[in-house]
């Protein structure tokens, strides 16, 4: 391990205030998203949905529908099933087949039944509704609980069972620690459906050239092995999908992972003989689009002792992932990674259950499940607090796990890397003017309103490694999420990386451009980052998990320090001295003993470029670079009793809410934000806090506002942003945020992540001020939202 | 389905053209026209990423069609800075506080702010948040919007320039 990196350490572009790259071409309407592209003869999908939560396609008539002007083909889940593999799934149930359009069954309102390809966008919509479907309507299930009942009926009868997975874990002496402890209680929280919706709907070009047998994918994309699962599908050979990463996506936080609309346009595309094009409408977003988020019920049980200290938890964690899997269930898995939040907690017990029923499937959404469950941790502490009847902070700052304790390993096999939780918590305390608040508090009560304190602290556990998969599934052996980066310096001395995903609003070509103009002392502003394609790039698994800072950005470094020798050795050589009597300056070689003799960028560029008699014997000519970075910590298997590594990097966030709520509506207003936060070192600022910001409104909209909620019937009733309600400047307060540094020493520069920030603590947070101002009535609510 | 001539001004320039009935502002302007910076989010007038001015007025395109819009005057985002390779002291200003991070709201958004500041020079962060009330934006959690728009409201009183948002430095 490395020595950790000093906190105050002089950078000259990290952590400074400056443009990012990306936002210039979105300010004058220049981005380029999937929408905005165009190809000639380009044909047009629209589809047909099941009305029906459970239902048996008798027969699907596209008579009438062909019949249009302009129809070109009407698809069935029957044909493409024949001509495809089943999507992905990360659990091994092979028995649980999932295809783009329904096959045999439809499994949820507005699974996709079968697609109209048309000329126009209208044409194809006009013939969608001629389209006639014969059902016979089974009797859906939607509960969780009510799916693993003996009777309940079977979503996927091949299977033979509603439970995807199931597995409890048990970390350390959970039963000796609740005997021996003071006190114990349990409760059940709920954390309900909701999801990222962005504000772009998801969206794929497909085009296949038959003479070079290659399938060209534009999509608004975020999803780990993208190009290699789509290839699968479509069964052709990985090489044959060009994915274009240079599409700007609209937003995704987890979502964006169209895979079957790109199985679907990809084999229209191919089977038509024109590129197709399927662009998401809002109600296929939000019902089809496969994009909901988690739905999981929370059974905790904590043992404490009168002190305050906590000794052990039960958590029993039941998620509906809806009618598909994909790698929802793994949302159960990650937080194991940080299943004590930021706590010495001794012992835990996990159980985690996946069930599947007659509700849109779920993808994965920012956090990968961390929120709901530190919503879940963080209300039990407020639950001991009251039960001990000690104050919220005290009893947090009693079980914080200590500045000195780091490098901390938990009870489920993690290491968190560094923190100082009681500074980051107090300085939070301090901007808020905590008494003040209370007093606030105090004074509005008195005046007849409902007010409240919510007070959090939790972990946004970052760098990616996938080591959920192994965990959840044996047959899966991935112990490494690696990201990649290519560097090049032209003939006329410019820079150019690359980078092999996609973005959608992380400032990616920022963080590349910063890193290598740390690194080799040039301007970020004068560096340009490529989105290369899939069949250029190298190695990515996509920015998830709160990773770029950490793994683009490590990857960036490394590849511009092998630059930075080869520079170096260059210089030194030109210079007739070895590579340790030189000093690289701003790009220049300079004899250390004597700095006024150099060798200029330029002129190295020049003789890497074309004087290979002046280049040190035996080195490669031109200026390029590649680094494939491991993810640090990563590289072990899951013990027998299900103890990883599963994040290298931990920050940390102390979230301070203050709410009123009208007696009589029940409105909730947040008058007071602030956020005390610790990702370590930051690349750029207003990046970091640019998402923190969106994550806390993200989040209030998971407490007070957003719900995938559904009827009885299984009918979805939020289909729309007329009923499922994005937070606008009305319901976000302005957020105060904090900053801490407190360096990781797994990174190049001592970054964490920052991708998921705010949205880790904010429902959390809001729920515990909400209880607080229900506090004096007696009252508490424990579901979401 | 009945098509009509419709004549309109988009960005200063003139256009003449026949348009389906149910043919969309905001698919005349994406698909016609080629002017891809405004944004359709929810088609159903929520969102606001497909905001424009017609006759000066902020207005959701994806509730009008083409042929609403025949004789008025039009702004999209594109038409936004005074000159080609410009910026508007609105959107530089957008891009010092990074009022944005994946974009796809940054447009209807910038013209809800134009028509704001036209008619109030000096707002007030309550009336910015009321002026941007009908703009989602999912990625910012509209803090550095606000902050970018006071910027903006500050540099355009002292360039006194005021409504008219000239160009940037």
């Amino acid at each position: 391990m490395r020595p950790p990196a000093e906190p105050a350490r002089n950078f000259r572009y990290i952590s400074k205030k400056r443009r990012t790259k990306e936002d210039r071409r979105f300010i004058t309407g220049a981005g380029h998203f999937v929408a905005d592209i165009s190809l000639p003869g380009m044909l047009h999908v629209a589809l047909v949905a099941s009305p029906h939560p459970f239902a048996q396609i008798i027969s699907i008539d596209a008579q009438a529908a062909l019949a249009l002007e302009g129809v070109k083909a009407v698809l069935t889940g029957e044909e493409l099933a024949r001509a495809t593999d089943p999507l992905m799934s990360g659990l091994d149930i092979p028995k649980v087949r999932r295809y783009p359009l329904a096959v045999g069954l439809a499994r949820y309102v507005g699974e996709w039944v079968a697609a109209v390809v048309a000329e126009s966008r209208h044409v194809a919509e006009d013939a969608a509704e001629l389209v006639e479907v014969t059902y016979e309507p089974l009797t859906p299930v939607l509960d969780p609980e009510a799916a693993m009942a003996a009777d309940a009926p079977i979503v996927h009868p091949d299977h033979g069972t509603n439970v995807l997975f199931q597995r409890k874990f048990t970390w350390g002496a959970v039963e000796a620690d609740f005997a021996a402890a003071d006190r114990t209680l349990c409760f059940r929280a709920r954390w309900n459906r909701s999801s990222t919706v962005p504000i772009e709907t998801f969206g794929v070009v497909a085009m296949w050239h038959p003479a070079t047998r290659l399938m060209d994918i534009w999509a608004s994309i975020q999803m780990p092995k993208f190009p290699d699962l789509l290839a699968r599908a479509l069964r052709l050979p990985g090489n044959a999908v060009r994915v274009h990463f240079d599409v700007d996506v609209g937003g995704s936080y987890g979502v964006k992972r169209g895979l079957k609309h790109s199985v679907l346009a990809g084999y229209l595309a191919r089977k038509l003989g024109r590129p197709v094009r399927l662009i998401e409408d809002r109600i296929e977003n939000m019902r089809g689009g496969d994009a909901h988020g988690p739905d999981r019920i929370f059974d905790m049980g904590v043992a404490f002792d009168e002190s305050g200290v906590i000794r052990s938890l039960r958590i029993r964690a039941l998620d509906n992932v809806g009618a598909h899997a994909g790698r929802a269930p793994f949302q159960l898995g990650k937080p194991v990674g940080a299943i004590v939040g930021p706590y010495r907690i001794g012992s835990v017990e996990y159980e985690a259950i996946s069930v599947t029923t007659n509700m849109t499937p779920q993808e994965a959404v920012r956090g990968f499940g961390q929120a709901p469950t530190n919503f879940a941790l963080e209300t039990t502490v407020d639950r001991v607090a009251h039960a001990l009847n000690m104050d919220r902070i005290e009893v947090r700052r009693r079980n914080l796990i200590h500045h000195e304790e780091f490098p901390y390993t938990i009870p489920s096999g993690s290491t968190y890397d560094s923190g100082d939780y009681h500074v980051v918590l107090d300085k939070a305390l301090a901007t808020a003017g905590y008494q003040d608040l209370l007093r606030r508090r105090d004074a509005t009560r008195a005046g007849g309103k409902l007010a409240g304190v919510g007070i959090v602290c939790c972990l946004e556990p970052s760098g990616g490694n996938a080591s959920f998969e192994p965990l959840f599934n044996p047959k899966n052996e991935t112990t490494t999420w690696m990201e990649a980066c290519g560097i090049r310096i032209d003939l006329n001395g410019t820079i150019i990386a690359t980078m092999g995903t996609s973005s959608s609003g992380q400032g990616h070509e920022t963080l590349v451009a910063t890193v290598i103009g740390e690194i080799l002392e040039r301007d970020p502003d004068t560096i340009r980052v490529i989105h290369s394609d899939s069949l250029t790039a190298l190695p990515s698994n996509s920015p998830v998990g709160s990773r770029m800072a950490i793994m683009l950005g490590g990857a960036a470094a490394k590849a511009a320090d092998k630059l930075k020798h080869a520079i170096t050795a260059i210089g030194a050589h030109r210079l007739g001295v070895a590579a340790d009597a030189v000093i690289y300056r701003d790009g220049d070689i300079a004899l250390a003993q004597d700095p006024t003799r150099k060798i200029a960028w330029d002129t190295i560029v020049e003789i890497a470029h074309r004087k290979f008699h002046q280049l040190p014997p035996g080195m490669e000519p031109g200026l390029q670079s590649m680094h494939v970075l491991d993810v640090p910590t990563g590289g072990s298997l899951p013990t027998a009793d299900g103890r990883v590594q599963m994040y290298p990097c931990y920050a940390f966030e102390a979230h301070i809410v203050y709410a009123e709520i009208d007696p009589i509506t029940g409105q909730v207003a947040l008058r007071k934000y602030v956020v005390g936060h610790d990702c370590g070192t930051m690349i750029n600022p207003d990046i970091v806090h640019g998402m923190t910001c969106g994550g806390i409104a993200h989040g209030i909209g998971a407490a007070l506002y957003e719900r995938f909620a559904y009827d009885e019937n299984g009918q979805l009733l939020s289909g729309s942003f007329m009923d499922y309600l994005i937070p606008s400047a009305h319901e976000v307060p302005d957020i105060e945020i904090v900053d801490h540094c407190t360096p990781s020493p797994h990174t190049a520069f001592g970054q964490k992540g920052s991708g998921e920030a705010g949205y880790l603590g904010a429902p959390a947070a809001v729920a515990s001020a909400v209880n607080d101002a229900l506090s004096p009535h007696g009252l508490n609510v424990a579901t979401l939202p | 389905m009945s098509h009509h001539h419709i004549t309109l001004t988009v960005n200063g320039r003139p256009h003449k053209s026949q348009v389906p009935a149910r043919l969309t502002l905001v698919d005349f302007l994406r698909d016609v026209l080629l002017l891809t910076g405004t944004h359709t989010g929810c088609e159903h007038g929520v969102c606001g990423a497909c905001s424009i001015l017609l006759n000066g007025k902020p207005v959701r395109s994806c509730l009008i069609f083409a042929v609403q819009a025949d004789g008025m005057d039009i702004v999209t985002v594109e038409g936004l800075a005074p000159e080609p390779e410009t910026l508007s002291i609105l959107q530089d200003c957008f891009w010092e506080t990074h009022a944005l991070q994946c974009g796809f709201c940054t447009p209807g958004m910038l013209i809800a702010v134009r028509a704001l500041l036209a008619e109030n020079h000096s707002p007030s962060e309550e009336q910015i948040r009321e002026g941007i009330g009908g703009n989602l934006c999912r990625c910012t959690g509209y803090k550095p919007i606000v902050d970018a728009i006071l910027l903006a409201a500050e540099r355009m009183r002292r360039s006194n320039a005021g409504a008219s948002d000239a160009t940037a430095g």
